[in-house]
């Protein structure tokens, strides 16, 4: 068993669900960046993902296309993500990490000298944005049979016609993309996210994690009833844009993502009383 | 990078296979929210293909809106001047809205409302595109929203004005570098979140398959008429063939009706901007690598890591870090021979082509004709060379004015 599925498991026994954090990597610098990794179990974050940056970062909004820029001026690059996950891993054998973004990036490092350096760092598993099902050949079926997992996206718009085929390859969980939109922008309606919940368990038997528009503890702890994991990202990497220098983002990410965490253990006592 | 090049094939225009790639190009690089969007733009479009009233609304609006065919326009006193090869113009840029551009739109558009969809999204870089799309959304009652890079804005003002004229909203992109390629990510996130009613109409033969196959498709009038043409007037097929290319929409609408005919050349030619050598170009097959970017595989402008270069060009409708995946294929197998011009070789063959013919192209075809310029002398006199002038400069006199010191 992986880290990830040994950290679903451990919710599972729990009775809980898990809190997905996203940040991207080298944001606002390495040091920084890697502070904040190190704090982020001891947070709450149960799993970390962490974004690959990209110059053209087409499916998220406005906060994630700044904390792309930010890591890219300060030096981001697919290897100094990787020493990241490195430096993380040295310090926490126990915390999935999955690499979040787009392909290009990954394909110009060249895909299997990728995936074999992804593993030699202890990343886990994949998320590509724009690699749906149609294009599995080019990373997601060797990612596989080297031992990444490949998370899987299913959206609104995935029907129950197309959904069979978005989960064949997937592994790990799911992430179910509450929004048909960009990163960050609308929030999530609950009542929704339940009713495709439900309708995806029809077709699977992996964790299903919930994303996008996701801001604060309230939100966190409503989505956790239903899923069993909750996914932030916009809100934590725009605690970093918003704090007054670089030295003080760790404190102000580490702490929201302390109220995230709480909101989301707090879910299931609260529907149980 | 140099690829392998392959046999080439029984047919050059058998291409995308099914799932949209030529060669290793092209494919459907999206997010899945937009996927079973994609797939249903497919669908539609070969449904489209076989219904012949899809066709016959299409040649009609070519016809009575846009005004085709448009001639084939022998260029007598530039062959004088240039004194070798016998130069013909494609006269696209007489088309209503004063480009090719027009073409696709009509088809994009024909097929959004037969997709029923309510909303017209697009991008544009010069504000052709724009234009093109804000006339067809008018014509069909559709609202409209262009995604415009802001320094494109700046340097295309009259085309924003007429696209305001035309009842679209002109929505300013400051993200990135503010030009073509951020203009297209911005329409991709307002697809995202609004798949169920808006139809994206993509400008040129590039994005995720079917588009860069649609888009080609409807500009392949611009071929099929240059075929008859040259026939009726010369009695054989063109030696050459030359069309400037940015995305590469013009030149796959000339160039892929003659890609089967052994005895035609074909010169595509890039924005070599301030030259090659410097940082300031958009010459993705000469000095770019196959990547992947807006939905599509082919050549890109990019660092070591993947990230994407900053295009440029004095040609706004030129400035883009990618190519049409077709293309990346043609080059990659040799059929296309791909060429570059720079920002002052292109001025230059504005101002000659102004001067000699009383035509005053845009800023994109004087890259084309400024290759012609180059090429013309050394061929002899009775090779056929036919140049798409795909566009008008009218859009272009401010930026011309600017470059030649000239104030208005």
């Amino acid at each position: 068993m992986g880290r990830i599925a040994r950290r679903f498991a451990a919710l599972k026994a729990e009775n809980r669900a898990g809190l997905v954090t996203f940040l991207t990597a080298g944001d606002p610098d390495p040091a920084i960046s890697l502070e904040i990794l190190k704090g982020l179990p001891k947070a709450g974050a149960d799993i970390i993902e962490l974004g690959m940056p990209f110059s053209d970062p087409m499916a998220d909004g406005p906060a994630i296309q700044a904390a792309s820029l930010r890591a890219l001026a300060a030096g981001g690059s697919m290897k100094q993500t990787l020493a990241l996950v490195r430096a993380f891993r040295a310090g926490d054998a126990a915390t999935p990490i999955i690499l979040m973004g787009y392909f290009n990036p990954v394909y110009s490092y060249g895909v299997d000298r990728f995936i074999t350096d992804a593993l030699a760092a202890g990343v886990d598993g994949l998320i590509m944005v724009d690699l749906p099902p149609e294009e599995d050949a080019e990373l997601c079926l060797p990612a596989k049979k080297a031992g990444l997992t490949f998370v899987r996206l299913a959206t609104p718009t995935t029907d129950d016609e197309r959904l069979p085929k978005v989960l064949h390859n997937g592994s790990g969980f799911i992430y179910y993309v509450s929004i048909a939109g960009v990163t960050g922008t609308a929030a999530p309606d609950v009542g929704r996210v339940a009713a495709a919940i439900a309708r995806i368990r029809r077709h699977s038997d992996l964790p299903i994690a919930v994303g996008f528009g996701i801001r604060n503890p309230e939100q966190a702890s409503a989505v956790a009833r239903a899923a069993d994991a909750v996914v932030v990202g916009s809100a934590l990497v725009a605690e970093i844009a918003a704090a007054p220098t670089p030295a003080a983002a760790p404190a102000q990410v580490l702490d929201l993502v302390k109220r995230l965490a709480e909101g989301v253990r707090d879910a299931r006592k609260i529907t149980a009383e | 990078m140099a690829v392998a090049r392959p046999n080439p094939p029984n047919s050059y225009r058998a291409g995308p296979d099914e799932g949209g790639h030529f060669g290793i190009y092209g494919g459907r690089f999206v997010a899945e929210t937009l996927m079973p969007l994609v797939l249903a733009v497919e669908r539609a479009y070969n449904d489209a293909k076989a219904d012949p009233a899809f066709k016959a609304e299409f040649d009609d609006l070519m016809r009575d809106y846009v005004g085709r065919p448009s001639p084939l326009y022998f260029a007598a006193r530039l062959t004088e001047h240039l004194g070798g090869a016998k130069i013909y113009f494609k006269r696209d840029e007489l088309n209503h809205t004063g480009a090719h551009k027009i073409n696709n739109c009509i088809g994009q558009i024909l097929l959004a409302r037969r997709m029923g969809k309510k909303r017209i999204i697009a991008e544009t870089g010069a504000g052709q595109h724009g234009v093109a799309t804000a006339t067809v959304a008018a014509r069909f009652g559709l609202p409209c929203v262009i995604y415009m890079g802001e320094i494109d804005i700046e340097r295309q003002k009259p085309n924003v004005f007429r696209m305001r004229l035309l009842g679209a909203e002109v929505r300013a992109v400051k993200s990135g570098s503010r030009t073509l390629k951020d203009a297209m990510n911005e329409a991709l996130r307002d697809w995202v979140a609004n798949v169920e009613d808006t139809f994206y109409i993509i400008g040129t033969v590039a994005g995720p398959h079917p588009y860069p196959t649609l888009v080609r498709d409807f500009q392949s009038v611009i071929g099929i008429e240059a075929k008859a043409q040259i026939l009726e007037k010369e009695g054989r097929l063109p030696d050459s063939l030359v069309a400037c290319i940015g995305g590469g929409s013009n030149a796959m609408g000339l160039f892929h009706p003659f890609l089967d005919d052994a005895t035609v050349d074909f010169y595509a030619v890039e924005a070599a901007g301030l030259g090659l050598d410097t940082e300031k170009h958009a010459a993705s097959i000469a000095k770019g690598r196959p990547g992947v970017l807006h939905g599509n595989r082919t050549y890109l402008l990019q660092d070591d890591d993947g990230q994407i270069i900053e295009a440029h060009s004095i040609s706004a409708g030129l400035d883009y870090p990618g190519i049409g995946p077709e293309h990346a294929w043609l080059h990659d197998i040799g059929r296309v021979n791909y060429v570059s011009a720079t920002d002052a070789e292109a001025l230059a063959a504005f101002e000659l082509c102004a001067k000699l013919e009383g035509i005053l192209p845009a800023l994109e075809p004087a890259h084309a004709l400024a290759h012609v310029r180059r090429m013309a002398p050394g061929l002899p006199r009775d090779h056929l060379l036919v140049m798409n002038m795909c566009g008008r400069g009218d859009k272009d006199i401010f930026t011309v004015a600017e470059a030649l010191g000239m104030p208005l």
